[in-house]
């Protein structure tokens, strides 16, 4: 088990700062972030690459807090993969068995078992100059992994990665993780690779972590309009509320269930949104008029903002629908989505 | 052929600038090489007086590189990977040799082995001997030509990234080892460079040397001596020889020092 307990870290012009985490042995945890969130320098406080101001950070019941990098059972793969440029690829993947002697019959197994996992064995004599970006990615990933290490930290292993060579990676790493012990704690600012990879994640947002829990209740009960924000919900407004209704400005919603108390906004996802020429009614459901603001080609779909009553609402559509209904700016649809669909926080 | 585009002026002062810059270099110094006689070149090269002091000439600045290398490269590295108070200060106080007048360097130093001065009492005691001898050569030249091994191989050092030395501290290395199997093996070229550098320097000094010791002579010295004393014409075969061995030298470091084709 990973356990941070008021991780403080203090630069100039940036300060982390409340860390506490605790993950599972075994666990895929995510970390996501935007850029500049401090999601690295945590991996880098954990790994002991960066020194921090207070807090205290176990491994497996073991303080490391004040232990040098050597020492720490943890492993790093960096997104620009950092392979020595002067070794091989079976130099490079071997570099850190001669520290990690306890049992030199299962590294050197270990070794052999995630070179065939990775499809390394062809290239272990190979200059790591003449490498592809995926075939350097598993190298490094077979180089964290060969010391058998209690925690593998992955900076945003894939971003660095053409999209088509992104899936097949992501897709190893799960397996990667299914077949080996470590736990992996990864860091991305990507949410759908988050939602494919990891059991739990926590969102960091300038230096704070604004919410910790399983990918899917994060997902889709994000605790703050940043979360919101960061997980795709565009449609993240303020409202005051009384028993199952809320108040966005002066547009009314029903809402599935009473809010409860201090909840103070109202979310809902573009893709729960339904667009429509004369509108769906039912029980469950909120409905209004809408005047299309603007329409933005997404590639596969469209995404357009329409206003009723002075809230805009920004709806995913796709293309199909988009020609069918015949959508332009300035005029007027209807608006539709089910209080089920309303996330209260 | 390539479709031919209006030449901006700039263009042409700048092509000006380097023949002026290149024929300034090269023609005073082809000048001398050219100008003594087979006979004369091959006399003073059999004087054992000039062969002797060639030979001086490398051999402390040899040395002068040497201890560079071994107190400059840990000195190089916490200056490339670590933050302090007072970085700038000491990143100043090494350049302090470059600027500094040369026979003010000799003086200085001077001033230390001294007896009247208490690390002059000391290093008499233990018997060693600044004014006048090869160890004083050594020390001038080590002071003069530290600062261009520190510069280079703290750029070096520099040019690796930091996060190679990360992932060998993960991998279980400890901070010495990392810097035998990753730092060292990644920047031994700039540290040639760097040795290059420092000696090049080295070799080349006079004003300094020559108030430290001006026996046992080292080329510089030697070709001082032999136009002050008998002019031009004979001073001229020495200072060819010194350039050519010299050359000779920094070309072999150089070519070593050349990356080899798909390494970094």
């Amino acid at each position: 088990m990973i356990e941070i307990k008021d991780l403080f870290i203090k630069f100039p012009g940036f300060t982390l700062q409340d860390i506490n985490l605790s993950i599972q042995d075994g666990e895929f945890f995510m970390l996501l972030g935007p850029t500049g969130a401090g999601k690295t320098l945590i991996l880098e406080a954990i790994a002991g690459i960066v020194p921090i101001t207070r807090g205290r950070i176990f491994v497996k019941g073991k303080e490391i807090t004040r232990l040098p990098p050597e020492q720490r059972d943890t492993s790093i793969v960096y997104q620009d993969y950092a392979l020595f440029p002067h070794l091989s690829v079976l130099k490079n993947i071997t570099y850190g068995l001669r520290y990690h002697k306890n049992n030199p019959k299962a590294s050197k197994k270990r070794v052999t078992q995630l070179m065939e996992q990775l499809g390394l064995q062809p290239l272990a004599q190979r200059s790591i100059h003449n490498l592809s970006g995926g075939e350097k990615q598993r190298t490094a990933l077979a180089r964290a992994l060969a010391v058998n290490p209690s925690v593998l930290l992955l900076d945003e292993p894939l971003s660095a990665l053409d999209p088509n060579f992104r899936e097949d990676v992501r897709e190893l790493l799960k397996k990667l993780h299914q077949e080996v012990e470590t736990t992996f704690l990864m860091v991305t600012h990507d949410f759908a690779e988050a939602m494919f990879l990891g059991e739990r994640m926590a969102v960091l947002n300038t230096g704070k972590i604004d919410q910790v829990g399983p990918v899917h209740d994060v997902f889709h009960k994000p605790a703050t309009p940043f979360v919101a924000k960061f997980m795709g919900i565009k449609n993240v407004f303020h409202a005051s509320f009384r028993n199952t209704k809320a108040r966005v400005n002066n547009l009314e919603l029903h809402l599935q269930s009473p809010s409860g108390e201090n909840k103070h906004y109202v979310a809902i996802r573009p893709e729960d949104i339904i667009i429509s020429r004369n509108g769906t009614f039912g029980n469950d459901m909120n409905a209004f008029q809408a005047k299309v603001m603007s329409i933005s080609d997404q590639g596969p779909y469209y995404e357009v903002s329409a206003e009723a009553v002075n809230v805009i609402f920004r709806v995913m559509l796709s293309k199909n629908e988009f020609i069918k209904l015949e959508i332009q700016k300035g005029k007027h649809i209807h608006l539709s989505f089910r209080s089920s669909t309303i996330h209260v926080f | 052929m390539a479709i031919k585009r209006k030449i901006d002026p700039f263009f042409w002062i700048a092509v000006f600038s380097t023949v002026t810059v290149i024929v300034f270099i090269i023609f005073p110094l082809t000048e001398m090489v050219l100008q003594p006689s087979v006979q004369d070149l091959k006399d003073a090269i059999c004087d054992p007086d000039v062969l002797g002091s060639i030979g001086l000439s490398i051999y402390t600045s040899g040395m002068a590189a040497l201890i560079s290398f071994l107190i400059g490269t840990p000195f190089a590295y916490l200056l490339a990977r670590k933050d302090f108070f007072g970085k700038k200060l000491v990143e100043s106080i090494i350049e302090l040799p470059i600027m500094i007048p040369h026979p003010v360097v000799g003086i200085a130093i001077l001033g230390l082995a001294g007896k009247n001065h208490w690390l002059g009492q000391l290093m008499q005691q233990v018997g060693i001997q600044i004014m006048g001898t090869v160890t004083g050569i050594v020390t001038v030249l080590t002071f003069v030509g530290l600062p261009f091994y520190v510069n280079t191989v703290k750029a070096g050092f520099e040019a690796i990234p930091v996060r190679l030395e990360n992932i060998s501290r993960s991998l279980g290395a400890s901070l010495s080892e990392t810097f035998v199997r990753v730092t060292f093996r990644l920047a031994w070229r700039s540290m040639l460079v760097g040795i290059i550098m420092c000696s090049a320097r080295a070799i080349s000094e006079f004003g300094a040397v020559v108030i430290v010791a001006y026996h046992p002579m080292i080329a510089p010295v030697m070709i001082y001596e032999r136009f002050t004393a008998y002019g031009i014409k004979y001073s001229q075969p020495v200072a060819v020889w010194l350039i050519v061995v010299s050359l000779l030298l920094f070309l072999l470091l150089r070519i070593c020092s050349l990356p080899k084709e798909n390494q970094t």
